[in-house]
């Protein structure tokens, strides 16, 4: 894993401690959903597409002897 | 009934399962076919089992409680954090493992350890405290059994059977389908959490009338205003819940769950979409069990809250004897299954008790990762295999299977739930506080075996010590802490309602830190105990 790649992770763990929201419960997201809740089902998205992008730029081919790529 | 029928139809498709996986069976009966399905998951299996073997019960009914106690809070607590911790660490972590298994045949972590560190006591101790760390969990689930049969049941079904009948399936299917026939029931388990979320969140949503309406109720209320925020918690308890998702790779059913991957690509997928799983079975979870406290019509829902209600009224003038009652009163593990009785159809709730089941049959992981342990780890290390034949140690796997249910259920029938719920909460904490043992031998050229005994040994100690802190002195009132120990004018131990902390953090935060400086500081003492060149460089 490459440096730019550890710094974008330690970000987006940084990113997990939203004291922002901490004491808001309001706008409720399309209606009932709390802010604090909205940003976590959010940040989770967000995880995939970071994952979906960590796999893209630093997949560990080099440990697979045989080809499946 | 339906829902007896429906639960009982789980039981019956389990166990066909493991008995068809062993029919499947492809390897003639060696090890490593029973043990990690002849390393030849597919992608599909592979995700959906990985991702089962990490959900216990506490998904699908703990959340729920915590989320209607504490608010949503409980998502960035356990969930989202998870969602990037553990899906990185499988990223990181797994595929060197899988890679490293393929090439020299490791079937557990602790072989890995003790070639990596040429050591051998060592890896038994090792092994030792992750298999006390891990019998817990299937002691639990016995006991979860037993009561969601005879819940399921109205009481026909009395704990003791509920207990066997449950034990019975699990240890039959892992018996004759082990890796593959486990594999196979998780990936059953999690489709069905996958699909029970979603629908629930609809069915609940149209019979409370939208949810728009029970979030402002909440929201004009002092008392549930804060459930909707996170102004009860301090965001150094919040932060100390990121440590625990380490502890997920470090457990030794996931460690080995890596090991079974037919490819190394199988991966990718997992990877990617273990967060979009996680949000699937995780807000509809947590969002339920929030949105209970407007549930007043339920007049079991009512009850609790009306206990909550009189707690807080109450404040430190109670009895500690009333003050336990309304606790258990006011608890809401079981407030999902009272949401479904109050606005879901029979149908639902038939799906729900068989989920219920899925998820208290989540022991199953962990039964034959302790199997598997103990053949390789201990039978096979201490000359069994060499001795009697490899046919041997797979039939000594499954005897180990039958030992450890019945005594699992033996202690089920006997103690108190509470003990290992308790258990359980630590051994989280311990399996975090292991995880520099899989980042060492796998990424540091310095690391020796007496780094990896000291932070086993630390790991231990501080299990034992939080124990005995938390139990020996009682949860203060909500809103205060006792300290524990203080020094240089600052309390630096304290326990509050929550639990122990360690200036303010939870404690799986200095047991991880100081075990991966203990890794470094005696790995870099005992430099002379390094490995072997041949060694290294099967490594690095």
């Amino acid at each position: 894993m490459n440096v730019v790649a550890v710094v974008v992770v330690a970000v987006f763990y940084a990113l997990h401690q939203d004291v922002w929201f901490w004491r808001e419960a309001r706008p409720l997201v399309f209606g009932f959903l709390p802010i604090g809740l909205f940003y976590h089902a959010a940040y989770t998205v967000g995880c995939a597409l970071l994952l979906w992008l960590l796999v893209k730029t630093t997949w560990p081919g080099h440990l697979d002897s045989s080809s499946d790529e | 009934m339906i829902q007896s029928v429906v639960v009982f139809a789980y039981l019956a498709i389990a166990l066909y399962i493991g008995i068809f996986a062993f029919r499947s069976s492809r390897g003639g009966g060696n090890a490593e076919d029973y043990f990690l399905a002849g390393r030849s998951l597919g992608p599909a299996v592979f995700l959906l089992s990985l991702f089962g073997a990490n959900m216990t019960a506490f998904s699908i009914l703990g959340a729920s409680g915590h989320a209607f106690a504490n608010g949503i809070i409980t998502y960035g607590l356990m969930a989202s954090s998870s969602a990037l911790i553990i899906p990185l660490s499988l990223l990181v972590i797994g595929t060197r493992l899988w890679a490293l298994g393929r090439r020299h045949g490791f079937m557990t972590p602790v072989q890995m350890f003790r070639d990596r560190w040429e050591c051998a006591h060592i890896g038994t101790f090792i092994f030792a405290v992750q298999a006390v760390l891990l019998v817990p969990y299937i002691i639990i689930a016995v006991m979860g059994g037993g009561t969601t049969l005879a819940a399921v049941s109205g009481g026909v079904i009395p704990f003791w059977l509920g207990g066997a009948i449950v034990s019975l399936v699990v240890m039959g299917y892992v018996f004759f389908g082990g890796m593959r026939g486990t594999a196979w029931v998780n990936t059953l388990q999690t489709i069905l959490f996958l699909l029970f979320g979603t629908i629930a969140v609809v069915v609940i949503g149209a019979g409370m009338g939208g949810f728009s309406a029970a979030m402002e109720s909440l929201t004009r209320s002092a008392a549930t205003a804060p459930l909707l925020t996170r102004e009860r918690f301090s965001p150094l308890y919040f932060f100390s819940y990121t440590f625990i998702p380490l502890s997920s790779i470090a457990f030794p059913h996931i460690g080995i769950f890596c090991l079974t991957a037919q490819r190394l690509g199988h991966f990718r997928k997992t990877v990617i979409l273990y967060p979009v799983c996680m949000l699937a079975i995780w807000l509809p979870s947590v969002f339920l069990g929030v949105a209970a406290n407007a549930a007043h019509e339920v007049p079991a829902i009512e009850a609790k809250l009306e206990a909550r209600a009189e707690l807080a009224s109450g404040g430190g003038t109670l009895a500690p004897t009333d003050r336990d009652r309304l606790r258990a009163q006011a608890g809401g593990d079981d407030v999902i299954l009272r949401l479904v009785d109050g606005y879901a159809p029979v149908w639902l709730a038939a799906i729900l008790g068989a989920c219920v089941m899925a998820a208290v049959m989540a022991s199953d992981s962990q039964i034959l990762a302790l199997s598997t342990m103990f053949t390789e780890d201990v039978f096979a290390f201490y000359g069994g295999k060499a001795r009697f034949g490899p046919a041997v140690q797979v039939t000594t796997g499954r005897i180990f299977v039958v030992l450890i249910t019945i005594v699992a259920y033996v202690i089920a029938l006997r103690m108190p739930q509470s003990i290992f719920d308790i258990a359980t909460q630590y051994a989280f904490a311990g399996y975090s506080a292991l995880s520099p043992l899989l980042v060492a031998a796998i990424f540091w050229r310095g690391s020796t075996r007496w780094g990896a005994l000291a932070t086993t040994i630390w790991t231990a100690v501080a299990v034992v010590a939080v124990a005995v802190i938390q139990q020996s002195i009682p949860a203060p009132p909500p809103g205060s802490a006792v300290p524990v120990w203080s020094a240089f004018g600052a309390d630096i131990i304290t326990r509050a309602p929550q639990g122990a902390l360690v200036l303010g953090f939870l404690p799986v935060v200095p047991m991880t830190i100081v075990s991966a400086l203990l890794m470094w500081a005696v790995s870099r003492a005992t430099a002379s105990a390094l490995p072997s060149d041949t060694t290294m460089r099967r490594y690095f």
